[in-house]
């Protein structure tokens, strides 16, 4: 990946409305042929990014990078991108076909050329013959989704952008596309930009994955990495269902949990490290029998399961916190709802992260 | 006993039945009448003659025709000049002007208030010689100008005048119904801004400027006082035609003959701009 040329560099960007800001000075390098997604809460801004990248709205500070060359006032309408937007923004008006042909007509591409080439573009994304003429209004959720993607690569653009296009889009459905369009990734070598406010989503396609909040891109990294080390709060819940403890540093190198008044062993630190919150992952997390199952246990009361399909998921009170433990269906714990269980974790199995 | 659902449905036509009432006796009664006199020999008052044609074959004999010619005409000047002058304003209310849509739009309504008389006497004071205008400049620069007066221009003037806010506020519903990310998106796969509005805006609020258009001419056709004020009775168009045949000739079969024309000629055409405009499938609703 690193090897790779940078296509697209962000140097602060930033886009105020009024006194609002909703992009506050973003750095970022999107390599040549990368899947890259934003992933954020709404209204954390990366919607803004992508319409800055897309032309389709102009930042009020920084500079949009294109192969080293500044595009800040070039209109969406002469870069070499291409978006696919949350609502699709298909032509209600115009067939099958004719949306994807859109592109194409606009630039005075023959009819028979332009057909010849929809028809290759609905065979490489699944969409059948007959379609062609076909309303756009008239096609599925899954089937539009299609239509929409055949339509901004007939524009042919070095660049993707995708606005939450599967959004809106059942689970089952939505689980294949995510798939189709990693493969249509792979087939066609272009750099995709991706938002999604679901991390779940960001982690099957992506080759990196950037986290917005508030205006801010907070982490970059490999979905690895933002699994693994998360560097904040904000970061580690997102990903999903996660323990967190506020902690701080105690004698020892131990971490002190005012509310639960025992110390933790503690994981790598960062530097100048004095508080902070801990966090397991439930599938770190265990029930154990014995306190010598574990560097660090706490006792609590087992207060409800859940079935998660190959696994289920344990929810314990201690005190008035709430942890949540994850095992495998096989190790299933049976008969033991209202009574006190020990959970504990190892320190290494743990993360340290500030706000 | 009837169960709660069949008395519900026998409620509903009968709670119509006033409305119904009212239809019968104030819109199709007199609409039968005329067409019943349309058929009934010349200058009687009975609708109990032979029925003939002759007062539709006299229509195309005499000069009636070239009335029928005028309100078209003038109609049709009157609604492609709207067309013009209102799709950049609708445009703005929608999109551009914000807040200020509210206020603007209530400056379009507010003169509907204002009789119609009222409001075209008021642009004979404005525009008659010595008047407003013209003695303003004769008084500042001494120059004299034939006034406007009393032509054909000033008739459509006057007609678009009148009809513009029901040209503008279906086109400005139309322009509105436009999705913004669809026109963000034509444009972001290449269109320039005449390509997004030929390509996207147009056909996508094409739904509100058909109503427009069908609204507007429908009234034009049937306009009357615009002639006879502004144009001073330079212009007989047709509805003046069916008036002077219902007073002063006292020829209520060949005045029933032209409304019924009429209504037939108004009728065809919005039947042809709805057949060629499906809504539905503009609204790609089918």
């Amino acid at each position: 990946m690193t090897t790779r040329a940078p296509v697209i560099e962000l140097r602060q960007l930033t886009k105020s409305f009024g006194a609002f800001t909703a992009v506050n000075g973003i750095d970022l390098v999107v390599a040549e042929g990368e899947f890259f997604t934003i992933v954020g809460p709404s209204g954390s801004g990366k919607t803004t990014v992508l319409r800055m990248l897309a032309g389709l709205e102009s930042p009020t500070g920084g500079d949009i990078l294109l192969r080293g060359e500044r595009i800040n006032d070039v209109p969406a309408n002469r870069r070499p991108t291409c978006m696919v937007f949350q609502s699709l923004a298909l032509f209600p008006h115009r067939t099958v076909g004719q949306n994807i042909e859109f592109p194409l007509k606009i630039r005075d591409v023959p009819p028979e050329e332009r057909k010849k080439r929809a028809l290759q573009l609905m065979a490489q994304l699944r969409l059948p013959e007959d379609y062609y003429g076909k309303n756009v209004t008239k096609c599925s959720g899954g089937e539009r989704q299609r239509v929409a993607l055949a339509r901004a690569l007939a524009y042919n653009p070095d660049i993707l952008f995708f606005d939450e296009p599967l959004s809106a889009i059942d689970y089952k459905l939505r689980k294949t596309l995510e798939k189709e369009l990693k493969d249509i990734h792979r087939e066609t070598g272009k750099t995709f930009i991706y938002i999604t406010h679901s991390l779940e989503e960001a982690m099957v396609m992506s080759d990196r994955i950037g986290v917005m909040r508030l205006g801010h891109l907070v982490q970059v990294g490999t979905p690895n990495e933002i699994y693994t080390a998360p560097n904040s709060k904000f970061v580690s819940e997102f990903i999903g269902d996660v323990n967190i403890l506020p902690v701080r540093l105690a004698e020892g190198g131990r971490l002190q949990s005012d509310e639960h008044g025992a110390t933790f062993s503690a994981p790598a630190m960062p530097a100048n490290f004095s508080d902070g919150h801990l966090v397991v992952r439930p599938e770190s997390m265990r029930i154990i029998e014995r306190r010598e199952d574990a560097e660090n246990v706490l006792t609590g009361k087992l207060y409800n399961e859940y079935a998660l399909g190959s696994r289920i998921q344990y929810q314990v009170r201690v005190g008035e916190r709430v942890f949540i433990v994850e095992r495998l269906r096989q190790q299933a714990l049976v008969g033991r709802l209202d009574t006190d269980v020990l959970i504990g974790w190892n320190a290494r199995d743990s993360i340290l992260v500030g706000d | 006993m009837a169960s709660a659902s069949e008395r519900k449905m026998r409620a509903g036509p009968l709670n119509a039945l006033p409305v119904a009432l009212f239809l019968l006796i104030g819109f199709v009664a007199p609409l039968l009448a005329v067409i019943g006199y349309s058929f009934m020999p010349a200058r009687t008052f009975s609708l109990l003659q032979a029925p003939t044609l002759e007062n539709y074959t006299g229509v195309f004999q005499s000069s009636s025709y070239i009335s029928f010619l005028w309100s078209l005409g003038l109609a049709a000047a009157t609604v492609a000049i709207l067309a013009l002058v209102c799709y950049p304003v609708a445009y703005g209310l929608a999109r551009v002007f914000g807040r200020w849509s509210t206020l603007l739009t209530l400056l379009f309504t507010i003169p509907l208030f204002v009789s119609e008389n009222v409001r075209l006497y008021g642009w004979i004071l404005f525009f008659i010689k010595n008047g407003v205008l013209l003695g303003s400049i004769k008084s500042m620069f001494g120059v004299e100008f034939e006034s406007w007066l009393f032509t054909e221009g000033i008739i459509v003037m006057g007609m678009v005048y009148v009809y513009l806010p029901f040209m503008l506020f279906p086109m400005t519903l139309g322009v509105s119904m436009v999705p913004v990310e669809t026109r963000d998106a034509a444009f972001d796969l290449g269109a320039t801004r005449w390509q997004v509005f030929k390509e996207v805006d147009l056909p996508l609020s094409m739904p509100g400027i058909m109503i427009g258009f069908l609204l507007s001419f429908v009234l034009a056709v049937g306009a009357l006082v615009e002639a006879k004020v502004l144009g001073g009775q330079r212009v007989i168009p047709i509805v003046h035609e069916i008036e002077l045949a219902f007073t002063y000739a006292q020829n209520w079969p060949l005045g029933a003959a032209l409304a019924v024309l009429l209504m037939l000629v108004a009728g065809a055409l919005v039947l042809l701009v709805l057949r060629r405009f499906d809504l539905d499938v503009i609204l790609g609703r089918r």
